[in-house]
């Protein structure tokens, strides 16, 4: 810990705090609009979709695993000089999984949202 | 601020181009969430949306105060690698164990940017970044073991019934106070670290705790609720690091999972306590007492020309349909019917299934066109003109005690009203009860006939004495 006591030097400024309340209070709006609008029938691959979406989250974790230096021999001296090490790492598993879950989540919407079609394909065969 | 000065803060601000790349990921996510409103349109959407996505990743990678890159390449290489193996690989039946763990992936991400943040800035953060870091770290930990559980359940490897003990609920109350005593002492004290990582192991032991009595026929709710619980973390990150796109994508994640939430319980006519807290199968034994009687047997031959002569054939799947595999023999049936003039519906009961849409994405799978796939409302007003009803390893959501009996326990919800058919034809794979545990007086009236055996082997047979009728 840099500081134990709370200073005030990377206070969220109130505006800029309020700016984001609003941003959730107008996402939640949106997201109530836009997605009580997905009908049941795509609701595996909505979820699949807002998953990767979420997925999003990777641009905090980017910034987790690359921010600060990883040293070897300090992560086993271990105490505080250990600390920037372990948060790399798991700034690193924090890359991976938000990964997986932007490349699986998008791969398998696509490929579920491949599947719906509103013809009838191949039962002239079995005619 | 005058013209000039902005202009000199945007270049002092190297990261303003960033945001903006956030802002135009934003847009696209919601358009590709609205291009979702029907089938046609949402692939096209989805493209936006994953154009948005790889955006802000590439964006992000010239973020200031990223200075190395090891670490970053190897967890985004190893990331695609083992996503594009999911993407390509995961059979459409394993659909509700790869969302759960998708979600537990999410949450991860999102507790350990949360403990991170908090082991290096906790002493220079406000109040309520650390209220906001808090509530991440919490849904966090809380939804990954959840949905890890859930995703076992639904794999099978841990039992499928709900899990109960006495004093359960007092137990989990207990851990539920303790996990936000912790927090509520960390915001009053950061620098007291012992109660941050007291309230991020609780956290982990609630998300355990929270599942385990959830049977696997309540899933499509707990799913639902655990995709809501990733989002708001999520957001919550959001708050945390001031990154408005994640607070938008967090947020339409959130209520996505919310209404789904709401949705499935309506569907189940429960409220989301109930499902949380009821515990599913205590209750079974009050009803078994309910409905008594023979269930009659129909050969298979008598089956295919019942169906081959029919005018209209309605076939109303669940989970059984995915746990045999059977929806290519569903639709082989259905196209050899169709071949004979038969017309052929699919009723969706909005839980089938484990989890929301569940059967719609099986049976398009099965090349089923989706004009064809009604919902619950639509198919009902339909079945007193239908021949016959075919049920494919569904149980509770035929229930007719859910309609006629106000004592059963799944009393008022909705149910997709086979019995009202000509006649049904229920496949299954043995006498036994359903998932639930429930006796099924559907099984027992004089218009249903039941076909024992597995859903697949019967419905391939059954196409084949179709085509022989």
């Amino acid at each position: 810990m840099q500081a134990n006591a709370p200073t005030a030097s990377q206070a969220m400024d109130p505006m800029v705090l309020m700016a984001a309340l609003y941003v959730f209070a107008l996402a939640a709006f949106l997201g109530y609009q836009v997605i009580s609008r997905v009908p049941p029938l795509l609701h595996t691959p909505l979820m699949s979709a807002t998953n990767a979406i979420s997925g999003i989250s990777l641009v905090g974790s980017l910034v987790i695993a690359g921010a600060y230096e990883f040293d070897y021999h300090k992560l086993i001296v271990g105490g505080p000089q250990s600390r920037a090490s372990i948060v790399t790492i798991m700034g690193f598993v924090a890359v991976f999984t938000a990964t997986v879950n932007v490349v699986s989540g998008f791969g398998l919407t696509d490929r579920m949202l491949k599947m719906f079609r509103k013809d009838v394909k191949g039962k002239e065969a079995h005619k | 601020m005058d013209p000039s000065q902005t202009v000199q803060h945007l270049a002092a601000h190297p990261n303003y181009i960033l945001e903006f790349t956030y802002l135009i990921a934003a847009i696209l996510f919601v358009f590709g969430l609205k291009a979702l409103s029907h089938p046609d349109t949402a692939r096209r959407g989805m493209f936006l949306a994953e154009g948005g996505m790889a955006a802000a990743i590439i964006g992000t990678l010239f973020h200031q105060d990223i200075h190395f890159f090891g670490w970053i390449i190897a967890g985004l290489i190893l990331g695609s690698l083992v996503g594009a193996a999911f993407a390509i690989w995961v059979p459409m039946t394993a659909m509700p164990q790869r969302t759960a763990l998708s979600h537990a992936f999410g949450a991860v991400a999102a507790a350990l940017v949360g403990i991170a943040e908090f082991v290096m800035h906790a002493g220079t953060m406000t109040l309520f970044t650390r209220s906001a870091l808090g509530l991440e770290v919490m849904l966090g930990t809380l939804t990954t073991t959840g949905s890890l559980i859930a995703a076992g359940k639904l794999q099978d490897v841990i039992r499928g019934t709900p899990i109960q003990f006495k004093g359960q609920q007092y137990v989990n109350l207990l851990i539920f106070l303790g996990m936000v005593g912790c927090f509520g002492y960390s915001l009053y004290d950061p620098s007291a670290t012992a109660f941050f990582f007291g309230m991020v192991a609780l956290g982990l032991l609630f998300g355990v705790m929270l599942v385990i009595p959830i049977g696997s026929a309540d899933m499509p709710v707990v799913m639902s609720l655990l995709n809501s619980y990733a989002g708001l973390s999520s957001a919550a990150t959001g708050f945390v690091l001031g990154n408005n796109v994640l607070i938008i994508a967090g947020t339409l994640d959130g209520f996505s999972g919310l209404i789904l939430s709401v949705l499935m319980c309506k569907a189940m006519n429960r409220s989301i306590t109930n499902v949380l807290f009821g515990g599913f199968g205590a209750v079974q034994a009050a009803s078994t007492a309910g409905a008594q009687g023979v269930m009659r047997e129909i050969k298979l031959d008598d089956a295919a020309v019942q169906l081959r002569y029919a005018s209209k054939v309605v076939f109303v799947p669940g989970y059984g349909l995915a746990t045999a595999q059977a929806q290519h023999a569903v639709r082989e049936l259905a196209n050899a019917l169709e071949g004979f003039g038969v017309t052929v519906k699919y009723g969706i009961h909005p839980v089938a299934g484990r989890m929301p849409g569940h059967m719609n994405v099986l049976l398009a799978e099965a090349n089923v066109p989706y004009s064809e796939l009604i919902e619950m409302e639509q198919i009902n007003p339909e079945l007193p003109t239908t021949d016959v009803a075919v049920v494919v390893g569904a149980n509770d959501v035929v229930n007719p005690d859910a309609r006629d009996n106000p004592t059963s326990p799944i009393a008022g919800m909705p149910i997709i009203e086979v019995d009202r058919a000509r006649s049904v034809i229920v496949l299954k794979r043995g006498q036994g009860r359903g998932f639930s545990g429930l006796e099924n007086p559907l099984f027992f009236k004089p218009v249903t006939h039941m076909l024992y055996g597995d859903a697949k082997a019967t419905l391939t047979a059954l196409t084949q004495a179709v085509q022989n009728v």
